[in-house]
C-alpha cells in the first residue's frame, strides 16, 4: 500500500519526467505565461542559440505591466520610450515564436494572472509557471503555479521543463466562518501576520478548512496570490464543485468526452486523510478581522481596531526595520489606524481586479461620494472583467462616486506604468506588496481589501468598513 | 556562466532583516531588454539622494564598501518579486557572494543561475560575521565553494551547506538548458505518457 500522499504529493508525481540520485527532478510544465518584463532577455537568449520554444500551444503571452490603462493607450506617446520598446518586443516574439497572444488592443487582454484562469488555460492539476512572482494565484484551481525568474523562463520556452527539488508540505486551515465585512483578502493577511514574510520559505502551503471550502473562486484566487508574501513557492487549494464550475465552458477548458476524462482525475485531487504536513497553522474564521498594513512588509498586519506598532515592540533586526518603516510611512506610534489619512485610493491588481472584487467594493459606494480632494481608481483586471462590470452597473457606480474608470493592467501595484504615487502621496490598495517605493518612490502604501478601499475612500482615512454595511 | 570557485574579497554590512527586490532594483529599472548595466542602479532608492548624488551613509557608498564583494545581510534577504534583474544588478555591482540565515525561494534560485553564491548560515554566525564585515577595508573575507566554508578576516571559520547539483554547476560555470536538452528523449517520453492520460493538457 502507497502511503497517504498531499495534494502537493499528487500533482508533484504526475509531473516528474526524471529524478537523479540526490533528488534533483526535471518537472514538466503543462502552462507557461509569458508577460513583457522578464522575457524580453529569455527570448534573446533563444535566438542567440538558435532555439525555438518547445510547446508553442502551452506558451501564453499578454503584455501586462508597463500599458497605460486610460482611454486611447494605443497612442505610443501615452508610454515612455523604455516601456514601449518592451511591448513591442513581446509582440515580435509571440509572433516569431508563434505563441498565444492577447495583445493590448483585445479585449481579453488584462493582467496575466486573471486572463489565464478566465481563458481556460489554467486548470487542476496542473503545472503553471510565469517569470511573476504571483503566479501563486493559480493554485487556487489546484495546479501547482509558482513565479520563476527570467533564466528559468528561457528554460521552460526551451525544454517546457523546470529543473527543481520538493518543497515541504504545509498547510494552512481556516476554520469557522468569517464575518461579515471579513474577505479573502483579510484571510491571506491575516494569515501572513500570524506566520511572518518567511513563514512559508521553502513549503508549498495547501489551504484548506470551511472558510475556504465557503469561499468562490475569485476569493481563492486572493488567497493563493499572497502565498508567496508569506515566503511559500506556491500556494494550493483542492479543486471542488466550486472550481469545476468555474472551469466548465471557459474557451480553452475541455469538452465533452474529453471533460468527463478530465474531472474523473480532478475528482481525485485532494489530500489523503492521514498525509503528513511538514507545517500546520490554524486560524479561526470567526477571529479574523478587516486588517490593514501599516509598515513596509505585508507582515505588518493589524486589524483596523489596532494601533500603530513601536520598534521596541519587536526584537532583532526587525525592530530595525520597523522604526526604518515608520519613519518612511510617516507614522508615530501609538495612532489608531482609522485616524490614518490617505491621499489616494487605488483598486485593482492580479490580488483583487476580479468582478467580485469590483462588486465588493461598488456595494460600499452605491449611492456615496469619494471624499473631496482624495483621488481613486478602479482598474479592472482584464478587458472581460471591464465589460462585465459596464453591464452589471457596477462601472457607473464606481463613475458616480468618483472614481476613475480605468482600462486593464497591472497599473499602481507597482507603477511601471503611468500610474504612480508621488513622493509622501498616502494609498490605500488593493494590491499585494507595500514595499518602499513599490507604488512610485516614496509612496506610502497601505494594503486592505476591496471593501475598505471603498470605505477608506468615501471618509478619506483608513475606515473599518463594518460601520459602512 | 561565471564559474564560482574561490573568492576573496571585502564583504559590506547590511544589516537589515527582509530586503526585498524592490530595494535591491526599483521598477523604473526593469524596462530593459537587457541583462547587463544595471549595477548603477543597484539599491536606487537608498543609495541616491533626490538630486540624484550619492547619499553618503548608504554602506555601498562608503570607500570600503565600494568595490565589496560580498554581502552580509539580514533575514529574508530577496524576498518578493521574481524579478531576476535583482541579481543582474547585484552581479553588474561586483557582488558575486551573499550570506544570510534566509533567502527567498526565487531570488535564491536565480542566483544559482547567474554565478552568485548565497550562503545560508546560523543566526549567531551571520551576526559574527557583520561585526567583521564592520571593520571595513581590512576585513577581508574567504568563500570556498568546494571546501563549502567561509573564513572570516580574524581565521575563524563556518561551514555552509549548498545543493549538490547547484554545487556542480556553480563551480563548472554550467549553463541549464544544455544539461536539460541531454535528457530530451525523457521529456519526448514524457509528453507522449502525458498525452494518452491527460489529453486535455
Amino acid at each position: 500500500m502507497t502511503s497517504p500522499k498531499t495534494l502537493y504529493d499528487k500533482i508533484w508525481d504526475a509531473h516528474v519526467v526524471h529524478e537523479d540520485d540526490d533528488g534533483t527532478c526535471l518537472l514538466y510544465i503543462d502552462r507557461h505565461l509569458v508577460h513583457e518584463v522578464t522575457s524580453p532577455q529569455a527570448f534573446e537568449g533563444l535566438r542567440m542559440a538558435g532555439r525555438r520554444v518547445r510547446a508553442p500551444d502551452k506558451t501564453i503571452a499578454v503584455p501586462d505591466h508597463n500599458v497605460p490603462t486610460t482611454e486611447g493607450r494605443e497612442d505610443p506617446a501615452q508610454m515612455t520610450e523604455e516601456s514601449r520598446i518592451q511591448v513591442e518586443a513581446l509582440d515580435r516574439n509571440a509572433r516569431e515564436f508563434g505563441i498565444h497572444y492577447y495583445p493590448m488592443n483585445d479585449i481579453r487582454q488584462g493582467i496575466v494572472h486573471i486572463v489565464g484562469p478566465e481563458q481556460g488555460w489554467t486548470l487542476p492539476g496542473m503545472t503553471v509557471v510565469c517569470g511573476d512572482s504571483h503566479t501563486a494565484t493559480h493554485g487556487a484551481f489546484g495546479a501547482l503555479a509558482h513565479g520563476i525568474g527570467t533564466s528559468e523562463v528561457e528554460h521552460v520556452l526551451a525544454t517546457q521543463t523546470l529543473i527543481q527539488k520538493k518543497s515541504k508540505n504545509m498547510k494552512v486551515e481556516i476554520t469557522g466562518r468569517l464575518q461579515p465585512g471579513v474577505t479573502p483578502k483579510d484571510v491571506t493577511l491575516a494569515v501572513i501576520g500570524a506566520t511572518g514574510t518567511a513563514g512559508g520559505t521553502g513549503h508549498v502551503i495547501e489551504y484548506c478548512g470551511q472558510v475556504i471550502r465557503d469561499m468562490s473562486m475569485e476569493g481563492r484566487m486572493t488567497v493563493c496570490n499572497m502565498a508567496i508574501e508569506g515566503g511559500a513557492r506556491a500556494g494550493l487549494v483542492a479543486p471542488d464543485e466550486t472550481t469545476f464550475e468555474y472551469v466548465r465552458g471557459r474557451p480553452h477548458a475541455p469538452k465533452g468526452a474529453m471533460w468527463e476524462a478530465a474531472l474523473a482525475w480532478w475528482q481525485t485531487l485532494q489530500s489523503d486523510p492521514g498525509a503528513h504536513f511538514d507545517k500546520v497553522v490554524t486560524l479561526k474564521g470567526e477571529d479574523i478581522e478587516p486588517v490593514v498594513t501599516w509598515g513596509t512588509s505585508p507582515e505588518d498586519v493589524l486589524p483596523i481596531s489596532g494601533v500603530v506598532p513601536a520598534p521596541e515592540d519587536f526584537e532583532g533586526g526587525k525592530a530595525e526595520a520597523v522604526a526604518r518603516a515608520l519613519e518612511y510611512m510617516g507614522l508615530e506610534p501609538g495612532t489608531r489606524l482609522t485616524d490614518i489619512e490617505i491621499d489616494t485610493v487605488f483598486i485593482g491588481s492580479c490580488t483583487n481586479g476580479r468582478i467580485e472584487d469590483l462588486r465588493a467594493a461598488a456595494e460600499v459606494l452605491k449611492g456615496r461620494k469619494v471624499k473631496d480632494g482624495l483621488r481613486a481608481m478602479v482598474v479592472p483586471g482584464s478587458g472581460l472583467v471591464r465589460a462585465q462590470a459596464e453591464e452589471e452597473g457596477l462601472a457607473q457606480i464606481f463613475v458616480d462616486a468618483g472614481f476613475e474608470w480605468r482600462l486593464a493592467g497591472c497599473s499602481m501595484c507597482l507603477a511601471m506604468n503611468p500610474d504612480q504615487l508621488a513622493p509622501g502621496e498616502r494609498c490605500a490598495a488593493t494590491s499585494n506588496r507595500n514595499f518602499e517605493g513599490r507604488q512610485g518612490r516614496g509612496g506610502r502604501t497601505h494594503l486592505l481589501s476591496p471593501a475598505m478601499a471603498a470605505a477608506a475612500a468615501v471618509t478619506g482615512r483608513l475606515t473599518d468598513v463594518r460601520a459602512l454595511i | 556562466m561565471e564559474k564560482f570557485e574561490k573568492l576573496t574579497g571585502v564583504a559590506a554590512p547590511m544589516p537589515l532583516v527582509n530586503i526585498d527586490t524592490d530595494m535591491i532594483i526599483p521598477k523604473q529599472f526593469l524596462k530593459t531588454i537587457r541583462r547587463s548595466g544595471l549595477g548603477v542602479h543597484l539599491f536606487d532608492e537608498m543609495r541616491y539622494l533626490e538630486d540624484g548624488s550619492e547619499n553618503p551613509d548608504f554602506v555601498l557608498n562608503r570607500p570600503p564598501y565600494r568595490k565589496a564583494e560580498i554581502l552580509i545581510a539580514g533575514d529574508n534577504f530577496g524576498c518578493g518579486s521574481s524579478r531576476e534583474h535583482a541579481p543582474w544588478a547585484l552581479l553588474d555591482f561586483g557582488i558575486r557572494c551573499i550570506i544570510s540565515t534566509s533567502f527567498a525561494d526565487i531570488f535564491h534560485n536565480n542566483c544559482f543561475k547567474n554565478g552568485i553564491l548565497p550562503v545560508i548560515l546560523r543566526a549567531e554566525e551571520v551576526a559574527f560575521l557583520m561585526d567583521e564585515a564592520r571593520k571595513g577595508e581590512n576585513a577581508r573575507f574567504t568563500v570556498d565553494l568546494e571546501r563549502q566554508q567561509v573564513t572570516a578576516p580574524d581565521g575563524t571559520t563556518f561551514r555552509f551547506e549548498v545543493d549538490p547539483f547547484r554545487k556542480h554547476c556553480l563551480l563548472n560555470g554550467l549553463d541549464d538548458i544544455s544539461l536539460t536538452l541531454e535528457k530530451a528523449p525523457a521529456i519526448d517520453a514524457f509528453e507522449a505518457k502525458a498525452s494518452r492520460e491527460r489529453p486535455w493538457v
